[in-house]
């Protein structure tokens, strides 16, 4: 089995999935950067592959890019950042970005890096569910990779029930109608919607992302999910930390009420 | 010149071709559905179609004349009709659209407009239609742009829109249009989204398309009354993202009779690394909702165009012309910005017209056109050039 699919029907405790931009803050970062993760007690290691115009992104994760970018990342360097990742890493990992790298480096082949350095997964949110179907599940799942689904607020019950249908390991429930990092904390509308979906009794799990930032949202937001997603606010912390190794683990214990 | 058996409209599925399709995030997938699933039913509409030809006629303008240039004709010894579009109100053929996109909003029950421009005449068009219909109208731009088209700026405010500077990427069209997706993303309730050119996830292209193929429609007409045939040997337009030219070709893109020619913005060349001319340098892949061709690295990502003029200046190009250029339907030629100059200079000293620096684009492929004495050739004249006096005072050295 997939270790994602292991993993959610292993755990009871909210399960946190953490993003982080590859190559930043420094080219040469982004082992060290799982590493932290990892040793914190993340539950999923969420990958950013940098790109020139990330639209679903805010200003913060959308920085972040340009910087690894200038920095000189592509999808070849990552890969082989990502070569020996097995060696240290146990938790799921998925990588997030967008279809035209993927496209450019080649899908089938891409799949095949995935699978050798041991990817479990992707997070591609300019491939919608019918352009997927039409000429990327096969291939997909030939490598054994998960392709994870968003929702959305505005997503109605029919079209939940398609994506739930096709998905396999989790749903990526969209906290609101928002780009990455526009807004924070959770609001008792959100909270009905998650119970709303949470009544839906689909057959995957879902993670909430979009304004998750601290313990007190990823607490609230998996009152009604099995966990929960932070992205931009991870990224501001490497964008500024002095020690990076050391305030990873602290933020990850902190937002899991670890001491 | 024409395969049988090629389609040059859109699939069911929203392509033509190999490119189109909608790579949208989730985030859209109501609001472009919704779209989708109703943008034919509504525009077929006879209330639709009443109010629509309704203000092309008394607000826009139309229809625009058909003028037979003869002075152009002489100096390049064929027969050169101008469509003028650069006598619609605000100035281009960028008002077709908008005024179709605004009623398409109002049916949409949305009360909001947010839209991209480069050059401004996009977002000059749609706060226009805005200030006609009293909706809120937010125009993203890039930085750079708002500083070299200051006038249609001045525009845009004066008709009540808030103008917002784009400021991520090269802060040109490019990451206007990811703003105002951004934006769009953001409030996907209230607001429609006026994309302005023929790019975007199905179904703008062919939406767009739709609107703008006005233009050929009263060509069809204007030609038959003019030369006793409603054909031309030669449709020319300029392609930034393609939607003149969309609506130039659109009534004879099954005419064999009719080559279309499409002019790109080759900038300082294109071999020099500055240039925009997406069908010489581009591969296929996605931006902003489509797969279309793409400057872009061997990593996938955009590259940064090139050209003097704002309205040509986008690193991709519509489906619908990536379909035209690769299967040899449309002939493209690559006009650098030295020989839009000279064109523009050339047209107004000969045809007492200035036109729009992406205008000059498609003027300039009459020397390279080799079109025969008793030819017939429509160019369309996208848009004037007022916007592009400041450009084209310190380039032609007019203050001297």
């Amino acid at each position: 089995m997939n270790r994602i699919s292991t993993l959610f029907k292993s755990t009871q405790e909210p399960i946190l999935n953490i993003y982080a931009t590859a190559g930043y803050p420094n080219f040469g970062d982004t082992m060290l950067v799982l590493n932290a993760l990892q040793e914190g007690g993340v539950d999923i290691i969420e990958i950013g592959m940098p790109y020139s115009d990330p639209v679903a992104d805010g200003e913060t994760i959308q920085q972040s890019n340009q910087v690894s970018l200038d920095q000189g990342m592509t999808v070849t360097h990552l890969f082989d950042q990502l070569k020996n990742m097995r060696q240290s890493i146990s938790v799921p990992v998925l990588l997030m970005g967008y279809i035209n790298p993927v496209l450019q480096f080649g899908v089938e082949r891409f799949c095949q890096k995935c699978q050798e350095v041991g990817v479990d997964g992707l997070i591609l949110p300019d491939l919608p569910l019918a352009e997927y179907q039409l000429s990327y599940q096969s291939i997909f799942e030939q490598y054994g990779l998960l392709n994870i689904f968003l929702i959305t607020p505005q997503t109605s019950d029919e079209r939940i029930k398609q994506i739930d249908a096709v998905s396999e390991g989790f749903i990526y429930m969209v906290s609101s109608a928002s780009t990455t990092g526009a807004k924070t904390g959770i609001s008792s509308d959100q909270e009905a919607y998650f119970k709303r979906i949470d009544n839906m009794n689909l057959k995957n799990p879902r993670l909430v992302g979009f304004g998750i930032s601290d313990r007190e949202s990823f607490i609230k937001a998996s009152n009604g999910a099995s966990g929960a997603i932070i992205g931009s606010a991870f990224v501001k912390l490497l964008g500024n930390a002095k020690n990076l190794r050391e305030e990873i683990v602290g933020f990850v214990k902190s937002i899991k009420g670890l001491k | 010149m024409i395969d049988a058996g090629i389609s040059f409209h859109v699939s069911e599925k929203g392509y033509y071709g190999d490119f189109g399709g909608a790579f949208i995030p989730e985030m859209l997938y109501p609001n472009v559905e919704e779209l989708r699933l109703h943008y034919l039913e509504y525009m077929m509409e006879p209330s639709f179609q009443k109010e629509f030809h309704f203000l092309l006629k008394d607000f826009v303008g139309r229809p625009t004349p058909l003028f037979k240039a003869e002075r152009l004709s002489a100096k390049y010894n064929t027969q050169i009709y101008l469509k003028r579009e650069d006598l619609c109100h605000t100035g281009a053929h960028k008002v077709n659209n908008t005024i179709g996109q605004i009623l398409m909003a109002k049916r949409l029950g949305k009360h909001k407009i947010v839209a991209e421009t480069g050059a401004g005449q996009h977002g000059v068009a749609t706060a226009t239609v805005c200030a006609l219909m009293g909706m809120e109208c937010i125009i993203y731009m890039g930085a750079i742009d708002i500083d070299r088209q200051a006038p249609n700026v001045a525009r845009m405010k004066m008709l009540g829109a808030s103008v917002v500077a784009a400021q991520s990427g090269s802060k040109t069209l490019k990451d206007a249009t990811n703003e105002a997706m951004r934006h769009w993303i953001n409030h996907p309730v209230d607001t429609h989204y006026i994309i302005g050119s023929v790019v975007g996830p199905h179904p703008y292209p062919d939406m767009v398309a739709k609107f703008q193929s006005v233009i050929s429609e009263e060509i069809k007409w204007q030609l038959q009354e003019k030369e006793g045939r409603d054909y031309p040997d030669y449709i020319l337009a300029c392609v930034g993202g393609g939607s003149n030219a969309a609506g130039a070709f659109y009534h004879y893109l099954d005419e064999p009779r009719t080559a279309l020619i499409a002019a790109e913005a080759a900038g300082q060349g294109i071999s020099t690394g500055h240039s925009a001319a997406t069908t010489f340098l581009g591969k296929p892949g996605v931006l902003h909702g489509s797969k279309s061709l793409l400057m872009q690295t061997e990593d996938g990502q955009v590259i940064e165009p090139y050209s003097i003029s704002a309205g040509l200046d986008y690193p991709g190009i519509g489906p619908l012309h990536a379909h035209l250029a690769t299967s040899g339907r449309a002939k493209f030629f690559d006009i650098t910005d030295d020989e839009a100059l000279d064109a523009a200079l050339e047209c107004s000293m000969l045809e007492g017209i200035i036109p729009a620096l992406e205008t000059a684009h498609a003027l300039a492929v009459f020397g390279k056109l080799g079109a025969k004495p008793d030819e017939i050739s429509v160019v369309n004249l996208s848009g004037r050039g007022d916007k592009d006096l400041a450009t084209y005072q310190e380039k032609l050295k007019l203050n001297q």
